[in-house]
């Protein structure tokens, strides 16, 4: 593993008015580490995400992301154009609901090509090749590449929508709720797949969740937050296992068994 | 002084043409972009050419010679109401002829007969952002534009090669123009959009509806966007044009009757009639003056 964390958070406070969106959260995220968030519902887990990941501005704080040539830089000070390529390239946003991160009018192929497209591919032939791989990986078959999302299951989709990201070879992927909504045993698949591709190409990610069985399944380490603030964090069996603050204990007992 | 309401020279009020210049300049000045301007309501619904008919109005002057063409026809309902409002607000010469004229307003065609310097090409634009159907948010396509994001534009492109086998986008082709802007060239057939690179006249695009201007200077670079493995091509006819038998030109199917005859002839009306005078004849036409005689005895 690499000895340089991928990205430095020190101190990010967000508050809209009076409310406290997220408040002094401090981590780093090392390379190919998976960090989930966890907390309940308005606790400032996708807040936190969307200030990570640029779609918010922070109110304070800073955000510092090494950058491929070796560099940190400080996110809220890159121009809008470094900023949207970054997204388009190093990085990947899973959306909860995949019609945001889909476009459901043109095809699945379409859809994983475009951000082929976007950094300057044209040759039909290899981008269409490059998408028939990728939709493999999530296990699309190869035949549904001119099919448009529409047409595609709700677990389909979000399979779409993780190939479409991970085609340019992001380091860095953020996931809001990736599991959200999905029935238990396509979950169970859709976990299973994003801890494989997750391995295999060594990507960190940062994965806000309310179940902490997806945090338990793909996660290293954990952060829980509560009311804006991270209250508790550490290595994922040790939080699960061994919850110290008094809501994390009734996070963890919270749980259904079944 | 008349007790009947009076116009201004083209209908326009002064303050307008100059605020319609402005806009002209400054899209000249950026080739491509669409400048935004203060479209005004004209004497004739949207959809029928109030873009291309402000920009007329306000690039025209006395000693203009004026022609207006729809599909390449200079005898359409919209090309000969256009041409009777500036005759009658402007008092201009108008012509159909390609060569004589020095300002031509086009809906949908480029004419056939190459352009020169002295003359504008004005086009009616319905709608100017390329991106729209991809992208519907216009603070979004703004942003794509400002930051040369065009890699959007391929998805649609891509689209049509997945669908049809080939890019079966026929009309409204886009074009990169001066290798910054993302351009709409308006509903010119693809047939026409090698004919707007490095063109020597001065080409205008008004959207009034949308209220956008944009331009391409002469000699500007216009590139039609493509595919490295499914190149641009335009369309090929297999018959040359009935009437005058020209070739390499684009052709109107024109159905005869009700059994299925038809026949195709040149779009360019005023190419054809041109060609005819000259004495070509296409495997249906006749010689020229034929139908005269026949009049006249």
């Amino acid at each position: 593993m690499n000895s340089t964390p991928l990205l430095k958070v020190q101190k990010l406070s967000k508050t809209y008015g009076q409310r406290i969106g997220c408040k002094d959260v401090s981590f780093e995220l090392w390379p190919g580490e998976v960090l989930a968030i966890v907390g309940e519902s308005g606790s400032g887990k996708t807040t936190l995400l969307n200030c990570l990941s640029t779609r918010l501005d922070a109110t304070s704080g800073t955000v510092e992301y090494h950058m491929r040539d070796g560099a940190y830089r400080d996110l809220a000070r890159l121009s809008e154009a470094e900023r949207r390529f970054l997204m388009r390239t190093d990085w990947g946003f899973v959306h909860q609901n995949p019609a945001d991160g889909l476009r459901m009018t043109v095809s699945a192929g379409a859809n994983v090509g475009e951000r082929l497209m976007a950094v300057g591919h044209r040759h039909y032939g290899r981008i269409r090749d490059a998408a028939t791989d990728w939709l493999s990986r999530v296990e699309i078959g190869a035949d549904r590449i001119d099919d448009q999302p529409r047409a595609f299951s709700g677990g389909m989709r979000q399979r779409l929508q993780i190939a479409r990201n991970l085609i340019t070879g992001p380091r860095l992927v953020f996931m809001d709720e990736p599991t959200g909504g999905l029935d238990v045993s396509v979950q169970a698949r859709l976990l299973d797949l994003i801890r494989g591709l997750v391995h295999d190409l060594g990507l960190s990610a940062i994965i806000v969740t309310h179940d902490l069985a997806v945090a338990r399944l793909l996660s290293h380490r954990m952060m829980v937050m509560k009311d804006g603030h991270v209250i508790e964090q550490g290595l994922t069996d040790r939080v699960l296992d061994d919850p110290r603050q008094p809501y994390t204990q009734l996070l963890v007992s919270s749980i259904l068994q079944v | 002084m008349s007790a009947l309401a009076t116009y201004n020279f083209a209908y326009l009020d002064e303050q307008t043409k100059r605020m319609i210049r402005r806009a002209i300049l400054k899209a000249i000045a950026i080739p491509g972009y669409q400048v935004p301007f203060a479209s005004r309501e004209m004497p004739m619904p949207y959809g029928w050419g109030t873009g291309g008919v402000q920009l007329t109005a306000a690039i025209l002057g006395p000693d203009d010679v004026l022609k207006v063409i729809d599909q390449g026809a200079d005898d359409t309902t919209n090309a000969v109401s256009i041409r009777a409002f500036f005759q009658k607000v402007a008092a201009v010469a108008v012509t159909t002829r390609t060569a004589e004229a020095t300002i031509i307003q086009t809906r949908h065609r480029i004419p056939e007969a190459e352009l020169t310097a002295n003359q504008v090409l004005v086009y009616q634009v319905p709608i100017p952002e390329p991106l729209r159907f991809l992208e519907p948010r216009e603070t979004e396509t703004r942003q794509m534009h400002a930051l040369s994001e065009y890699g959007l534009m391929h998805v649609k492109l891509y689209e049509d090669i997945a669908r049809n086998g080939h890019i079966a986008t026929t009309y409204a082709y886009p074009v990169m123009v001066e290798g910054r802007y993302v351009m709409d060239p308006s509903p010119i057939p693809k047939f026409d959009n090698p004919k707007m690179h490095r063109s020597q006249a001065l080409q205008l695009f008004g959207a009034g509806r949308e209220k956008r201007i944009y331009a391409i200077p002469p000699h500007t670079q216009v590139v039609s966007l493509d595919f490295e493995d499914h190149p641009f091509t335009i369309q090929h006819f297999d018959r040359p044009c009935a009437l005058c038998g020209a070739e390499g030109v684009y052709l109107d199917e024109v159905v005869l009757d009700d059994r299925g005859s038809r026949m195709f002839v040149c779009s360019d009306t005023d190419h054809c009639e041109t060609r005819r005078a000259e004495g070509h004849v296409g495997p249906e036409g006749m010689p020229s003056g034929y139908g005269a005689k026949e009049a006249a005895e």
